[in-house]
Parts: C-alpha cells; sequence; structure tokens
C-alpha cells in the first residue's frame, strides 16, 4: 500500500517538472530564437509572405497559446510537420526508431554485460596488476574523442580491410546483420571506458562494507562474497544507471548513424539542425524529455521495490 | 641491541611524522600527498605546458601564421612540418597548437560559468532550505531532464555558431551536477558545531554560508571542474562535426571533421595531430581529477 502512494506521490511531481521542461523549450524556441520566417523564406521574401507564414505557423498567436501547444504535444505526441518534409514528425520518428534501436540494444546489451564482468575481475584483483592495467585503459580510452573512434575503425575495418561494409542498412533480416555488426561493436568500445569505470567504483565501494568483512569472517570464499553478496547490493546503484541510460540510447547514436548512413533517428536530429527544422528539434526535445522522466520515474520505483531501506515518507 | 634501538627511532620519527600530518589542513594535506605522487606531478606539468601554449597563442606568439600556405597541399609530415600540411598547404601543427587555445578556453569558460551557477544555486538551496530550496531543485530536475545533446545541439544552434554560443550553451547547461553535490554538502555541514558556533557569536547567514561553509566544501568544486574542464573539450568536437563548432579559428573538432574526407586517401596527419592534442590534456585531467579525489579524501588520509 505504501508503495502504491509512494508512486502516485513521485508520478504527481512529474508534473511540474514537466510544464517546467516545455517552459524551457518555448522560452529557447519561441523567444530567444527569434522570428524564422526569414530563414524559411530567403532574403527576397516581402513582409507580407512572412506575415503569412507566421500565421500558417501559428507564431502570431499570444504566448500561453504557443506555450500550451508544447505541453500538449508532451502528452499527445502530436508534433505537427516537418518544416522541411512537410511530414508529420510523428511518422518520422516511427520511421527512424527502429533502424536506431537496431544498432543501440544490442550495443548496450552487450556493453552492459561485459562491463560489468570486467569490473567484478577487476574488482576480485583489486590494486593487483591488472586492475591498475584496466584502470589505466579506462582513463586512456575516455581521452579520446567518440568521434575519432568513429573514424580510426571504419577506416581501418571496413575500408582498409574491408571486413565490414563501410556504410549502409537495409531493414530486412539477412540483410541487416550485414550492415549493423560494425556500427554496434564501435558502440561497446565507446562504452566499455566509462562504463567499467563506473561498476568498478560501485562494486569497490560495496567491497569495503561491514558486512563483506562479516561474510570474510564466517569463512566464505572471496568469490562467493563478491557473487552472493557485493553484487546483489551493487545491483541497485548498477540498475539506476543502466534503467536512466536507455531514454538517450536512441539520441545516443547521432554520431553512428551519419557515419554509417544509418536512417535512424540522429540522422533526423542532425537534418533538422542543418535545415533549421525547428518543429523536429522541439518534437525531440519534448519526446526525450518525457522518456527521461518516465524511466526516472521508474528507475525511482524500482529502487523502491528493490531496497528495502528506502522509506515511504 | 643495535637492532632494537633502531626500531624506536623508527616510532619514534613515525610519531613525528604522524603529528605533522595531523597539524596540516586538508589543504596542504591533499598538497602535500599529490606533489609526492609522481604521475600527479606529470598531470600537472602537462596542464601547465597546455597554459603555456594557449597564452602564448592569444598573445599572438605562436601559432599566428596558421592560416598562410607553406608547401603542397597534403604534404606528408617531414622535419619542417611534423604534421604535415593540410589541403590548403597549411602546416597542421600550427593549425593544432591554435587549436589548443580554442580547446582551453573552451574549458576554462565552461568552468567559470557553470562552477559559479551551481556553487551559488547550491549552496543557497541547500543552507536555506524551504521554497528556495524546491524552487531550485525543481530547476535542476527540468534541466537535468532535457538530455544533455539535445539542450546543447539546441542552444548552440539558437545562439548561432560560434565560439561564443559554444562558452555560454556548455556552461549554461553543465551546472547541475555541481549544484546537487553542493547542496548535498551544505546540508551535512549547515547543522554542524562549527556552524552553530558562528551563529551564537552572531554571525550573519553570508558570512556562514560564504566564509565558513563553502570552503569546506571546496574540495567538490575542484573535482567537478576538472571534470567540467575535459567534458566541454570533447563536446566542442561533437559540435563541430554538426556544423556548430567554432566559426574562424582551427579547432581540435574541425580537424578531426575535416579528416573523415582525408582518411580514404591515406593522410592521417590531420587527426593524428588533432587526437594526440586532445588525447594528452585530456587523459592529465582525468588523473588529476582521479588523484585530487583521492587526496582531498579525508576518509583515505592516514591510510597509506
Amino acid at each position: 500500500m505504501n508503495l502504491v502512494l509512494y508512486t502516485l506521490r513521485r508520478s504527481l511531481y512529474i508534473i511540474p517538472v514537466l510544464l517546467g521542461v516545455c517552459l524551457i523549450i518555448f522560452l529557447l524556441f519561441n523567444v530567444v530564437a527569434g522570428d524564422p520566417t526569414p530563414m524559411l523564406l530567403g532574403k527576397n521574401a516581402t513582409v507580407s509572405q512572412m506575415a503569412e507564414l507566421r500565421h500558417q505557423l501559428g507564431l502570431d498567436r499570444a504566448w500561453y497559446y504557443q506555450y500550451f501547444d508544447i505541453v500538449k504535444s508532451a502528452f499527445t505526441f502530436d508534433f505537427g510537420r516537418s518544416w522541411q518534409s512537410k511530414q508529420q514528425i510523428v511518422e518520422i520518428i516511427k520511421q527512424g526508431a527502429f533502424p536506431s534501436l537496431c544498432i543501440a540494444l544490442p550495443g548496450f546489451m552487450i556493453s552492459t554485460i561485459m562491463s560489468i564482468l570486467i569490473a567484478l575481475v577487476v574488482a576480485f584483483y583489486r590494486g593487483k596488476g591488472i586492475d591498475v592495467f584496466v584502470r589505466f585503459l579506462c582513463i586512456a580510452l575516455v581521452s579520446i574523442s567518440s568521434l575519432v573512434y568513429i573514424l580510426f575503425f571504419q577506416y581501418v575495418l571496413a575500408y582498409k580491410f574491408s571486413l565490414f561494409p563501410i556504410a549502409g542498412f537495409e531493414p530486412t533480416l539477412p540483410d541487416l546483420l550485414y550492415y549493423i555488426p560494425l556500427p554496434i561493436i564501435i558502440w561497446v568500445i565507446l562504452s566499455l571506458g566509462p562504463d567499467v569505470r563506473f561498476f568498478r567504483t560501485i562494486i569497490l565501494d560495496e567491497i569495503y562494507q561491514d558486512y563483506v568483512r562479516t561474510a570474510k569472517a564466517k569463512g566464505l570464499k572471496e568469490i562467493d562474497v563478491l557473487i552472493k553478496h557485493v553484487l546483489r547490493n551493487a545491483l541497485i546503484p548498477i540498475l539506476t544507471y543502466v534503467v536512466i541510460q536507455i531514454p538517450f540510447l536512441v539520441l545516443g547514436t547521432v554520431l553512428l548513424e551519419t557515419f554509417f548512413a544509418i536512417p535512424g533517428l540522429g540522422n533526423t536530429v542532425l537534418n533538422a539542425v542543418n535545415n533549421s527544422d525547428f518543429p523536429v528539434l522541439k518534437a525531440f526535445t519534448v519526446l526525450s524529455s518525457v522518456a527521461y522522466i518516465g524511466f526516472n520515474l521508474l528507475t525511482d520505483v524500482l529502487y523502491a521495490l528493490v531496497d528495502p531501506r528506502v522509506k515511504f515518507d | 641491541m643495535a637492532v632494537i634501538s633502531a626500531e624506536t627511532e623508527n616510532s619514534s620519527s613515525k610519531k613525528v611524522q604522524i603529528t605533522k600530518e595531523i597539524g596540516r589542513s586538508l589543504w596542504q594535506d591533499a598538497w602535500h600527498r599529490l606533489a609526492k605522487n609522481k604521475l600527479a606531478l606529470a598531470c600537472m606539468i602537462v596542464f601547465s605546458f597546455y597554459i603555456v601554449v594557449s597564452l602564448l597563442v592569444a598573445f599572438g606568439i605562436l601559432g599566428a601564421t596558421w592560416s598562410t600556405t607553406v608547401g603542397e597541399s597534403y604534404a606528408a609530415p617531414d622535419w619542417n612540418h611534423w604534421f604535415g600540411l593540410d589541403i590548403f598547404g597549411r602546416d597542421v601543427l600550427m593549425k593544432a597548437l591554435v587549436g589548443t587555445q580554442v580547446a582551453m578556453s573552451v574549458g576554462l569558460v565552461t568552468v567559470m560559468i557553470s562552477v559559479p551557477i551551481g556553487l551559488l544555486l547550491g549552496g543557497i538551496s541547500g543552507y536555506f532550505g524551504g521554497v528556495v530550496d524546491e524552487i531550485i531543485v525543481w530547476f535542476c530536475s527540468i534541466i537535468s531532464s532535457i538530455p544533455s545533446i539535445m539542450l546543447l545541439i539546441t542552444v548552440t544552434f539558437i545562439l548561432g555558431r560560434g565560439i561564443f554560443a559554444i562558452y555560454l550553451a556548455l556552461g549554461l547547461t553543465s551546472w547541475v551536477g555541481l549544484c546537487r553535490m553542493i547542496r548535498g554538502e551544505v546540508l551535512k555541514h549547515k547543522n554542524r558545531d562549527y556552524v552553530l558556533a558562528i551563529d551564537a557569536l552572531g554571525g550573519s547567514h553570508r558570512r556562514k554560508l560564504f566564509t565558513h561553509i563553502l570552503p569546506n566544501v571546496f574540495h567538490i568544486v575542484i573535482i567537478d571542474a576538472s571534470l567540467t574542464f575535459q567534458m566541454a573539450i570533447k563536446s566542442e568536437v561533437i559540435l563541430s562535426y554538426l556544423g556548430l563548432g567554432v566559426q574562424d579559428l582551427p579547432s581540435w573538432g574541425k580537424m578531426i571533421d575535416d579528416s573523415k574526407l582525408e582518411l580514404a586517401r591515406g593522410v592521417w596527419w590531420q587527426l593524428g595531430a588533432a587526437t594526440l592534442f586532445m588525447f594528452l590534456i585530456l587523459l592529465s585531467l582525468n588523473f588529476l581529477g582521479d588523484l585530487l579525489r583521492d587526496a582531498l579524501d579525508p576518509k583515505l588520509r592516514g591510510q597509506e
């Protein structure tokens, strides 16, 4: 019962946050960005043309109507049409979601599982040679721009040694498997550095707790302590870290998608930036924020479910 | 006999050392630990070297001639031009040096915008509590709900391309983490005895918060600054790739972006130079951040 109340109260907190997010988006696009019509019509537009377009786009209405439109779109997902392609933005997002997830989902799962395993091994040998080496390696890995990894591996693995196709995407099954491995491999390489570092810290935080000493004093083997006690307790922060990344998965592929010509959401964002397509950018900002808020709520509820120490007050 | 006397000597010298360590403040202690650490020293030398290079470029002593053509297009590296030439026959090393100044300024200005905002809002929020706290926490949740890459793209895009847009976009979007941490620490500190003592002496809110509490949580700022600094440098690369980067000057991001068309022709030096320059500064900042955290963590005191 307590949990239900907690979930309910926590859900209510979404409302002010969502209204605030919409306010920021409104301020950015409708106030700071200024009048988009000269950009859309070109230099030779007449004043009446500009006024007409402003009316068409609904930019001549009172500010609270424009703000309310954004708030409404956060619930109905009706983002209107793209200025560039005149397509319904919901349709664009539906089309782009599949290619994006083809790369992001396997990449995310493989890198998370690999990182947790590596972090466990490193935590087991903490302070020894392999731990020091992995720590150095992780810091070195995160000190290189992600763009460099993509350029380098695309060049070496696809161009030089022709192990993979250079770029492209095919949504049907046999061909799909031909195109996605390289982007997934690069995704995993990109995530390993920060993930292993984070998970190692989490696990080491647990390893110095009193209950670990007790477990060892009971005569449990180090490996049993690590798997049965430490990992179970460390799972709570790990879970938080993993769940909160999910809404970013789709956007995380912006760079990979453009390099491998994958027609996903990341590519859509880039096109929108290049074409000053405000509604698409707005839609993506609203949608990703809603996803973030939703998953944040989910993490909090999961946290309360898993961890008996969380009090519902 | 000799062994025993040596032992007593040892223990007495240890005692002296311990009392010395107790007498040091947190910062002196941290400084001593860092100075003892060769890795930290190396990182600080690299960082100072980058600052010197940036200053030399800023005053026009170094790299002022980066835009002049000095040879053939895409000439390979040789002794005169260590990193070869680019498509217009410009020296890649000069471009990388100017890029150093751009990157360091991006890092520095971002930190200078984000740290005061985070420190001030976090301090006020934690210290005063109540409605002010709720509003600031609400504001933090809003900013962190918008994925940073979208926020960054949007703000840079709307402010118009150029280095000032990058400064502002990075600075205005990266203070939330610091704000939350400072708030948490100030909450812990505000009811401690030393603050109550100032209260009893009639100290004002301002004196309690700024003169007494904030210096005690300042180590968080240093660690956060080293992370924000490198985050800014990395973000500049991504913004450059998205076409939202620095306009008139060469930057590491633009050099890496350019090289996507060069690699297929075997021209690796532009990518190599930018990556190497970036790698060294990011590596030392990462190590420094880690070592600072260890050095400033009071829990680790006396455990070495």
